[in-house]
Order: structure tokens, then sequence, then C-alpha cells
């Protein structure tokens, strides 16, 4: 196969990872939708059905994964390089690494359930790629053709995943708190086999602590290369500014946690603010900010 | 350290006064402040341009909005990372971890020394507690007990009936360790700002550059800075290579071959420099950072002698290198200047003129518009070498050449030859002598931080005592990580095995 074949492969398997995608977010939402209508009484029949069809969704993400992957893989063999020259590119890739945290972490804990907004969550990166962010594939700028490209942005990739994932656990965490007080600690019968607040809370702490020195790396991994390619290892160019605030962001977290003890809601919401700062740095920088990480052909 | 702090000032004056500032300065909660005051001092430097980064998107700025301009300017928002606001808050910051860390350093080293704490009196109020009976001896059991948590690496504390033993020690190791880095690493940076340099020089292929302060286009120095620290090697740049995507235009690969002699009088030797790959001399590094091109030219005057003849740096514009300089020909009477616009790929179309359409020379054209009077460069104004102020000056002709060709400038002034062309490329030159301080402080932040991360401390104490013939162990323990229920469990369930 030529390069260009590959190209045209790894678009056309983006388009079919979408739809099952979607096809695994219907089947969420179908059994959240049904969980809602039964409650919490219903016969043991039906919560077997239920649990049967929270496996075919959870099933749909696994080939959805599957697929996005192969996508990726044909991307990176089209462009003779790792896939990460671009912000199409990093968005497919964030989306497969966030796929895939949700899909190990789901193995270990209770988080089954958050496929629906990791599905939702994939819809909307991937339909934002291919529809706005789109470039052909092509060789990698001069001052990219590096070791340091694998080493800083898998790491970045990696920590974004999980930031993003802790954030919907703090999300999820928030709306169900809000939901308890309004009834006097009790939830909504959809929402009783969904983990007690007290684990949502610790979860997405370790989450948090798990990633941060990854994120850390990432930044430092990335300084080192800067002081190859651009002469100085940190400039304040807009990117690493808001690498440096995402970072001070979760220190203040994980500090608050830890030495203040910092719990739940003020805990959730810092979480929050910090993963935010993230997303402002992968969205406002890289299309209207300027500075010497814009190589991504927008 | 705390993290409670008085707001009040108590009622003291002189030493006592300041003791209260120090002890705010260094309390845990202002550190954390001035850290997140330091995360929000540096949004603004994301969302207006910096002189440090873009002086042109500054001067834009100004152009654009001057009265705005003028006010942001006196709040140093176009230099915020080197203004006076935002120092001020590292240095506090700085000041503030140093003591806040340092006496907690001293109080860990004593810790390290002492004993496990000793045996609290009622360990089943603990949050972890399990009792297990054995059949030995109340002393053979606590030998047991011991062993089997040296064994574990706890550190030991025997009393007559009872056993203290502490572990995790090294995560407030990891903690400080991670702390005494972002020091280290804040010294590197200042080091570096002091004692380093940055310098630029544009060199055309073929031509030498020695590294010496009169060489550069540009120099910014640290206050700790002397030019005789500037090492003395010069660098001849041999052959300049630059590849681009035939469809895009994109480069490719930029490779120079240079030759460099690192002392004068010693031999040359080739090196290849590369936008990842910069020359290394100690402290000091060479970076390829841009390049464009220089078309030669031979300027004559009316009676044919030659009045200026060399390679010319212009200045790119875009991708494609449309490139646009100045030709200042002093040595002419009346003085001569060139507006000059350098096309490598040379198209042109009605709505925007003369442009290049491709970065490599495929078809490179020189326009030219000669202009002639007083260049006023011994006026002692600066001036760029890029530009001509053609406000005194009368425009005499237009030409559009090729490589070879020979224009006689109208008013039988003299002639233009434009010879060919040749790359240059512009050298960076750079010494940070903190850099080394700063990547040994970031690896141990990184160390400092998993270990104070993922360490795990734990505190476990075993009591034993007797009833009717059996010995019973009472095990507790107390923890700040996960893992303890585990840990006792396991101890609990050794004891019944091997106590039997």
């Amino acid at each position: 196969m030529s390069k260009s074949d590959w190209a045209y492969l790894s678009n056309d398997l983006i388009y079919a990872s979408m739809a099952v995608c979607a096809l695994a977010f219907v089947t969420f939402t179908y059994e959240l939708a049904w969980s809602i209508k039964v409650g919490a009484g219903a016969e043991k029949t039906t919560i077997n059905r239920r649990a049967k069809v929270l496996r075919i969704a959870q099933a749909l993400t696994i080939l959805y994964f599957l697929i996005l992957a192969v996508a990726v893989f044909s991307r990176a063999i089209s462009a003779g390089r790792v896939p990460w020259g671009n912000m199409y590119e990093f968005s497919i890739t964030g989306a497969l690494a966030f796929t895939f945290a949700y899909l190990v972490a789901s193995l270990k804990f209770e988080v089954q359930w958050l496929g629906i907004l990791i599905t939702f969550a994939s819809l909307l990166t991937l339909g934002t790629a291919i529809t706005l962010l789109y470039v052909p594939s092509a060789p990698l700028v001069p001052a990219l053709k590096s070791a340091w490209l694998v080493i800083h942005v898998s790491a970045a990739i990696i920590s974004g995943g999980v930031f993003l994932l802790a954030n919907c656990i703090a999300g999820a965490y928030l709306i169900l708190e809000r939901m308890e007080l309004k009834n006097d600690g009790v939830r909504p019968p959809w929402a009783e086999r969904l983990p007690k607040l007290a684990s949502l809370d610790h979860l997405s702490y370790r989450l948090v602590a798990l990633v941060f020195p990854i994120w850390t790396f990432s930044i430092i991994a990335g300084a080192i290369w800067a002081e190859a390619a651009w002469g100085r290892y940190w400039g304040w160019d807009p990117k690493e500014t808001w690498a440096f605030i995402t970072w001070v962001g979760y220190a203040a977290y994980l500090h608050a946690r830890v030495t203040a003890g910092w719990k739940g809601r003020r805990a959730a919401w810092l979480c929050l603010i910090a993963g935010s700062t993230f997303l402002f740095n992968y969205v406002y920088v890289n299309i209207w900010g300027s500075g010497r990480h814009t190589y991504s052909g927008l | 350290m705390s993290i409670s702090f008085d707001t009040q000032p108590p009622q003291l004056t002189g030493i006592g006064f300041l003791r209260w500032i120090w002890r705010q300065l260094t309390s845990m909660r202002t550190a954390l402040v001035l850290l997140l005051l330091l995360a929000i001092a540096s949004i603004p430097g994301s969302i207006f341009p910096q002189r440090s980064q873009n002086p042109l998107k500054v001067n834009e700025y100004y152009g654009t909005n001057p009265e705005l301009a003028r006010r942001l300017d006196a709040l140093s928002l176009f230099n915020v990372y080197s203004s006076a606001w935002f120092s001020a808050i590292y240095i506090l910051l700085f000041i503030s971890l140093i003591g806040c860390v340092l006496p907690r350093t001293w109080e860990h080293f004593k810790m390290a020394r002492a004993l496990p704490p000793l045996t609290p009196k009622n360990l089943e109020r603990l949050e972890e507690f399990n009792e297990v009976k054995t059949s030995l001896s109340s002393q053979a059991a606590l030998d047991w007990a011991e062993a089997e948590l040296r064994r574990r690496h706890y550190r030991i504390r025997r009393l007559p009936d009872s056993i203290g033993a502490e572990k995790g020690f090294i995560r407030e190791s990891g903690n400080l360790l991670f702390h005494l880095s972002l020091i280290l690493l804040l010294i590197g940076v200042a080091y570096g700002a002091l004692g380093g340099m940055r310098a630029d020089v544009i060199v055309s292929e073929g031509e030498t550059f020695t590294n010496v302060a009169t060489s550069y286009d540009s120099l910014s120095t640290g206050s700790l800075f002397s030019v005789d620290d500037l090492p003395p090697f010069s660098i001849k740049v041999e052959k300049f290579t630059a590849k681009y995507d035939i469809v895009t235009s994109a480069p490719l690969d930029y490779q120079l071959n240079a030759k460099v002699v690192d002392l004068p009088g010693a031999a040359s030797r080739d090196v290849v420099v590369k936008v990842n790959a910069p020359l290394t001399f100690g402290d000091t590094r060479v970076y390829l950072q841009a390049n464009g091109y220089s078309p030669i030219v031979t300027v004559r005057n009316k009676d044919g002698a030659v009045t200026l003849r060399g390679a010319i740096p212009f200045l790119p514009q875009d991708g494609n290198l449309t490139s646009i300089g100045a030709i200042k020909v002093p040595d002419m009477e009346p003085q001569i200047g060139f507006v000059a616009k350098f096309l490598p790929t040379a198209e042109r179309t009605k709505e925007r003129g003369g442009f290049s359409s491709y970065p490599e020379p495929l078809k490179p054209i020189l326009d030219l518009a000669a202009w002639s009077g007083d260049l006023g460069l011994d006026s002692g104004i600066p001036q760029s070498v890029y530009r001509i102020d053609t406000e005194k000056l009368t425009q005499i002709g237009l030409a559009a050449m090729s490589p070879g060709e020979r224009w006689e400038i109208p008013g039988g002034v003299g002639s233009i030859t434009f010879e060919g062309v040749t790359p240059w490329v512009n050298l960076q030159v750079v010494r940070d002598p903190g850099k080394k301080f700063s990547l040994v402080g970031a690896i141990l932040i990184l160390l400092g931080l998993l270990v104070s991360l993922f360490g795990r401390r734990h505190r476990i104490w075993v009591r034993v005592s007797e009833n009717g013939g059996d010995t019973i162990a009472h095990i507790a323990g107390l923890t700040r990580s996960p893992g303890l229920d585990r840990e006792i469990k396991t101890l609990a369930d050794s004891f019944e095995k091997g106590s039997q």
C-alpha cells in the first residue's frame, strides 16, 4: 500500500470508529433511560437484562477503540512518523488515550457507567477533528524531528487523557452530591448503582496523583527539547505558560488534599478548575494563540 | 511550618514584629498563595504580545491602539516575565520556600535519629486493630514480631511489653527533596539569567563568523556576564542545504555544514548543525535558527570602478521566502540606495505584484527601485540594514533582474550587476551557565514527587499480654497512606503461622 492509501484508510476508519462509537453511546443512553424508568425496585430479570445491555455497550466501546487504534496507526504509517504532528492528530490520539484510560480503569474500578460520558466526549473530539481540524498527512517540519517528540507528546497526551477522566469523575461527584443534598441523602433510582460519593472523591484524587508526575515529566521533557531546538529551556511561550498554570493548579489540588485535608466539593471544584486550564491550553493556545508551539497546520 | 497562622499582628515592635512578618511569609499558606499568584500573574503574558518573544507584534499593538498600548506598557504588560511585580512574586515565593523548607529539613534530620513513638495506651482505639492468640511466651512473641517488622524495613523501638515500629520516613524525605529541588531549579534559572548571554548573527554561505562581541548583529547579556567569557571559536559556513515539500513548500530539513576552529590557531574540524542538533562549546551553544537569501551584487560608478561588491542578506517575509532588503551604496556621487525584493521562484499577478511561489531559487528575480540622494548613514541615527528611509530621496528607476544581468542605472550614475544568490543562516549564540542546575533540579523534583506521592508511611505497634496460659498479641497501626489494613492483616496472619 502506498502512503496515500494508508492516509485514505485512516480517514475511512475514523468515520467507521465514529459510527461504532455513536452506537455505543446510544446503547449506554438506552441502558440509562431504562434504569431511570424502572428505578430501584425492579425485578431481578430486568436487572440482569440491563446488565447485559451495559455489557453490549462496553463491548461496542472496545470495538470503537480498536478501530480508532488502527486508524491512528494507519495515519502514522502514511506520514512515516508518530501521529503527533498537528492538532488533528493530537485530537484523534487524545480520543484514543482517553478511551484507553477509561477501559483500563474499568478493569480495576467500577466505572462502566462513565461510558456514556466517554463515548460522547469521543464523538465530539473526533467530529471536531475530522471536520474542522483536518489536515492532509504530511512529514514533520525540521523543528519537530526529534526523539523528544515521542517522549514529550506521549507524556502530554497520557496526562491529558487521565486529567480529563479525573475531571469527568469530579463532575459526576458534584452532580450526584447536589442530588443527594436536595433529596435528604437519597439518590434518584437510576443513580443508585453509581459509586458512593466518597469513592468518587477518592478515585479522582488517585487519578490525579497518578498522572501528576507524568505531567511534570512531560513539561521537563519539553524543556529539554526546547533547549535543543529553540536555544532556551523555558521562554514563557503561551503553551509553556499554560502548562505551568495547569501544573500549579494540580499541585495546589494535591496540597489541598494531602496537607490541608480538603475533600469532597471543594476538592472537586479545584480539580475542575485545574482541568479546565489544560483544556484551555489545548483549545485556545492551539487555535487562537501565537507562539512557537503553533506548528499545527491550522 | 504550620498551616494555621495568626491573622492579628502582635503588639510588638522591632525584632518581634520582624519575626512575626517572617513567620507569616514562611507559612505554608503564604507559599501556596504565592504559587497560585505566580500562576495567575503569568496569564497576561500569554494574552498580550511580549517584547521578549515578538517585538514586532508589540509595535503593531502600538500602531493600532497607541493610547491603550501606552497604558499596558506602564503596567509592564508587554514585559510580564521581567516586570517588577512578577519578579516580586517569585522572589517572595523563593524566600517563603526557603524559610518553609529549611527548618523542616532540620526537623526531619532530628526525627531520623529519634526512635519510633511510644506505644499508645489503648491500641484498640486506633484505626486498624487486630488481636492474635499465640502459644509463644510473651518475650518470644515480641522477638518474633520484631524480626518480622525488621524484615519489612520498619524501624523498631523495643519496650518491655511492646514494640513501636515506623516505616515510610522516605515519604517526608521525598516531599522535602521536591521542595529543595524547586529552590535549586530557581537558582539555576536566576544564575542562567545573570551569567548568561544571547546573541544573533547572520552569516552568508562562504563567510566565517568569529565569536567576539563585535561580530554579533544583536547581543543581550546578564548583569554578571563579561564579554571576556566568550569562548574564542570561529565557524566557517561552508554549505547550507534546505529541503522543501514540493507541493506544500513546507520545510523538510535544514542542514548546515561548517568548519569549526575551537581556539585561534587550532586545526579546524567539520561539523553538521541541524535544528535539533546545535553546536556545543561548554556552556555556550550555537543554534541554527533561521535562513534566507543574500543576493550577490556588484555596483559600479559612472567610471566603471567597483563601489560595492558582496552578498547582502535579505529578510524573508513568507514561507516561500519572498524577501525584502536594501542595498546601500554611500560611495557614489550622489549616494544611491536600492529598495529591493528578492523572489527565489518569481511569479507575478496583477493583484499581488511580484511574489515567490517556492522557497528554492528555481527562477530567481531581484526587483529593484533605485533612489538617489543623501542616505543619512552619517546622521548617527541607527538604521535598519533591511530598509531605506526614502523620504529625502528621489526615485530614479525600476528594474527586475535575473542572475548575471547588468542594469545601467538611469541618469548615468553607474550600474548594478546581479551576480547570483547565496543562502544565509541565522546563528544564535546562547550561554546559559545555570541550565545544568535547572536540569538536576528538575530531575530531583520528579524523583521527590514520586517518592512523596507513592511512598507509604505506616506506624505499627505490637503489645503482648498474658491471658491464662496464652499470650495475646495486640497489633494496631496509624497511617496517612493506603495499605495499612493489608500490612496489619499479613502481620497477624504470619504471626499465627510462624508462632505455632
